[in-house]
């Protein structure tokens, strides 16, 4: 079985040097801000023979959309992630056990692969009245964090709100809502978006794994090969928007004609994603080819600063 | 919607219920070759023959080989409680696997007209943005999804509920609760609620014969056990979310839901509260789902009261709703034909109150909103888990779930999957927690169900 082989004999089939991988582990560990001494621990969780790289994923305040969206991967199949390429050691979603059972395994999990497993976190953390807002097993979410997270290899904040607070963390945010970063004061690779394209997400995770790549990251520690452009430079009706043909109401013969959506409150200009070259469900459409404007679900503070959705900037 | 309930049904029942009644462990120990012939003979499952199952083990035993068990580590595997021969776990473990590719598809349909899923992006106030998708090859391409999720349904998921279910028909009588409420579901004219092909109902004290018109008026809110301030119960227009932390306290406060009542009684919403509703209506396509069942299981109708009637009216309802999204596709088609390609209708914000009702795959869902100078003063909503995981009101009334739990046979008090399986079949959008007190003992084990 493909999985059993060596881990270097996998990655040299894909045309990745022992040498490129250490680089990558090297590259990995100072972009999670950790010292150098950490570096052979990071080779360590993905070179191990036989065993697949442990996952912890993390749910705080969210709706479980994030782990939704991933579910829908056509490129691997979920299964194939779940069952041949990571070890899913935690997912309150999708896991067989429940309660003490489940918190059992979290516990194990962490205390088996300290210092080795991918932490991915969905979900914003309560920070107000010492986290009240948001409990699991008796522990705040941000008792979780703080003792999970920094026990990572590295965290990956999956969605709106693990990356920036997102709803939770709105206008006027009673719980003291903050991303996972901020709350505890790591840094995380954020995986932007309400929910993100699940590519992004496996891009992430397999780029890791196969090709022995970490993606470079920009100023919000989002990936750019993902993040690096905006929607609006991406458009498919961006030629309609050069020659001043707007959409200024729904089902319109402007509609019709796909006209531009900037008039129709269309954020595409100041978002960083690639909805329109990646699209959603396998290749399936995005909002703005839906007739929908973008309403900039992968910034920072959307909710606030992207609001009201339907009337431009 | 109707793709919205195919796709949350088939992922609750393979992947979020199936393993209460799926031991995939004992999966191992299955003979592939009488696996083939077991699933030959119960389903019209696409996949089959001795070779597919001999792969399906394999890659489970490679998987529990590795010693990594994943999300299947730490389940009650080896309960006692489970009762299917290794076959049907096999078989089913097999299906565990292909409904998750299949819901990705299934999925699919919402990002053809709704841009992606979760969380589609075409609808606006006033109608939906996607008029440039009504075209020939986006509504083939959405039927030819449609068409692949409903064979799932009917050769693959019913089949499979059956087969499970023949295993579990003590669970008949475990697991009930005794009124049932639906707002109802997808409106076949502009008449609502008449129209509706899941009808509006509530049915009190398990009474079928006495079915009435759900009424918004006869909803209230309740706060006396709820982190809320004041303790009095509330219509939702004039409901108040005004937060009170305190310690977890069943005797006063201990919880952030309210405790939705209709007339002053807990009521159970979802699919068995619809299709009870629908059966008790005389609702034709229902009854003939519903009746077929259970004289295939040998089961009489007041079985439904329970943990199977609710787990096998999430999948009759699925056929139900699968078998109208057809027609649905059809009348688009033929506004199309004649030239009607209408999809927005222009608005002005006006103050006023108004109200939603509807239901989703979990069950009934009401919004009220009350909008003053173009603004919203007050915007009130009951979902379905509130209605079904709500903590007790002021008279001590107990919630559906709660009220389920009571006279669950439990074998091992440390390993409830008992408790689980009442838990998992009303698909609960919260993780809750659950005490069990041995009454010999007055041992108290917490237990956490996500």
């Amino acid at each position: 079985m493909e999985k059993q082989k060596d881990f270097y004999q996998r990655l040299s089939e894909s045309g990745v040097s022992r040498r490129d991988f250490m680089k990558f582990c090297t590259a990995l560990t100072a972009t999670m801000g950790l010292s150098a001494a950490w570096v052979p621990k990071v080779a360590e969780v993905f070179a191990a023979p036989k065993q697949r790289p442990p996952v912890v994923w993390l749910h705080f305040a969210e709706c479980t959309g994030c782990s939704e969206a991933v579910l829908r991967t056509m490129y691997p199949w979920i299964d194939t992630l779940v069952l041949d390429i990571i070890s899913l050691e935690y997912h309150e979603t999708v896991m067989a056990a429940a309660g003490q059972q489940a918190e059992d395994t979290l516990h194990a999990a962490v205390k088996k692969y300290n210092g080795k497993f991918i932490c991915v976190v969905e979900g914003a953390v309560a920070t107000k009245y010492n986290g009240a807002y948001g409990k699991i097993g008796g522990r705040t979410f941000l008792e979780v964090a703080n003792d999970v997270c920094k026990k990572a290899a590295a965290t990956i904040a999956i969605g709106a709100c693990a990356t920036y607070g997102g709803i939770q963390k709105a206008s006027p945010n009673p719980g003291g809502y903050k991303g996972v970063g901020d709350a505890i004061g790591i840094k995380t690779v954020n995986i932007a978006g309400c929910p993100p394209n699940p590519i992004n997400f496996i891009g992430t995770v397999v780029n890791y794994l196969l090709l022995g790549k970490l993606p470079e990251l920009d100023s919000y520690g989002r990936p750019l090969f993902a993040y690096g452009k905006t929607v609006h430079d991406q458009c498919p009706r961006r030629s309609h928007f050069e020659n001043g043909e707007f959409v200024t109401e729904f089902g319109s013969k402007e509609a019709k004609m796909g006209y531009c959506l900037y008039e129709m409150g269309c954020k595409g200009p100041s978002t960083y994603n690639n909805c329109p070259t990646a699209k959603f469900n396998d290749g399936t459409s995005f909002p703005i080819e839906a007739g929908h404007p973008c309403i900039g679900c992968s910034e920072p503070d959307f909710w606030d600063k992207m609001s009201p959705f339907f009337e431009s900037a | 919607m109707g793709a919205q309930f195919q796709h949350d049904h088939i992922v609750h029942f393979y992947h979020l219920h199936a393993l209460d009644w799926v031991d995939v462990v004992n999966a191992l120990k299955a003979d592939p070759k009488k696996t083939a012939a077991l699933s030959d003979n119960v389903s019209d499952a696409p996949w089959g023959g001795t070779v597919y199952f001999k792969q399906v083990a394999e890659r489970l035993q490679t998987f529990v080989n590795s010693g990594q068990l994943g999300p299947f580590t730490n389940g009650y595997w080896g309960h006692p409680a489970y009762k299917l021969p290794p076959e049907a776990n096999l078989m089913a473990a097999a299906h565990y696997i292909e409904a998750l590719r299949l819901q990705a598809k299934t999925a699919r349909m919402h990002a053809v007209f709704g841009a992606k899923n979760p969380h589609l992006q075409s609808l606006a106030i006033g109608g939906v943005t996607c008029v440039r998708d009504l075209t020939p090859d986006r509504i083939a391409e959405f039927k030819y999804l449609w068409q692949q999720t409903q064979d799932f349904i009917e050769k693959v998921y019913i089949p499979d509920l059956l087969a499970v279910a023949s295993f579990y028909k003590d669970w008949g009588a475990i697991g009930g609760t005794s009124n049932f409420l639906a707002w109802g579901e997808f409106p076949q004219s502009d008449k609502e609620p008449e129209s509706l092909l899941m009808p509006r109902g509530v049915i009190m004290k398990r009474n079928l014969k006495g079915v009435q018109m759900a009424k918004q008026q006869e909803v209230t809110e309740h706060v006396a056990h709820s982190w809320y301030k004041g303790d009095k119960a509330r219509h939702p227009f004039k409901g108040e979310t005004d937060p009170q932390h305190g310690d977890y306290n069943t005797k006063g406060k201990y919880s952030w839901f309210k405790a939705p009542r209709y007339d002053g009684e807990p009521c159970e919403v979802g699919p068995l509260a619809r299709v009870l509703v629908a059966y008790a209506k005389g609702d034709k396509a229902t009854q003939t789902v519903v009746n077929k069942t259970l004289a295939d299981l040998g089961i009489p109708v007041t079985a439904l009261f329970s943990t199977l009637g609710r787990t096998a009216a999430r999948g009759l309802e699925t056929v139900v709703i699968g078998q109208a999204m057809d027609g649905w596709v059809n009348e688009l088609v033929v506004n199309l034909k004649n030239g009607n390609d209408k999809t927005y209708t222009p608005w002005k914000m006006r103050d006023g109150m108004g109200y939603g009702l509807n239901d989703v795959p979990r069950g009934s869902l009401g919004h009220w909103v009350q909008i003053e100078k173009g603004k919203i003063k007050n915007y009130q909503y009951v979902v379905p888990s509130t209605w079904n995981l709500c903590p007790r009101d002021e008279k001590g009334k107990m919630g559906p779930v709660e009220e389920s739990l009571i006279g669950t046979p439990i074998a091992d008090p440390k390993r409830p999957l008992e408790v689980l399986r009442t838990v998992h079949s009303f698909d609960p959008c919260i993780a809750c927690g659950v005490h069990v007190i041995d009454p010999d003992s007055n041992q108290v084990y917490k237990i956490r169900v996500t």
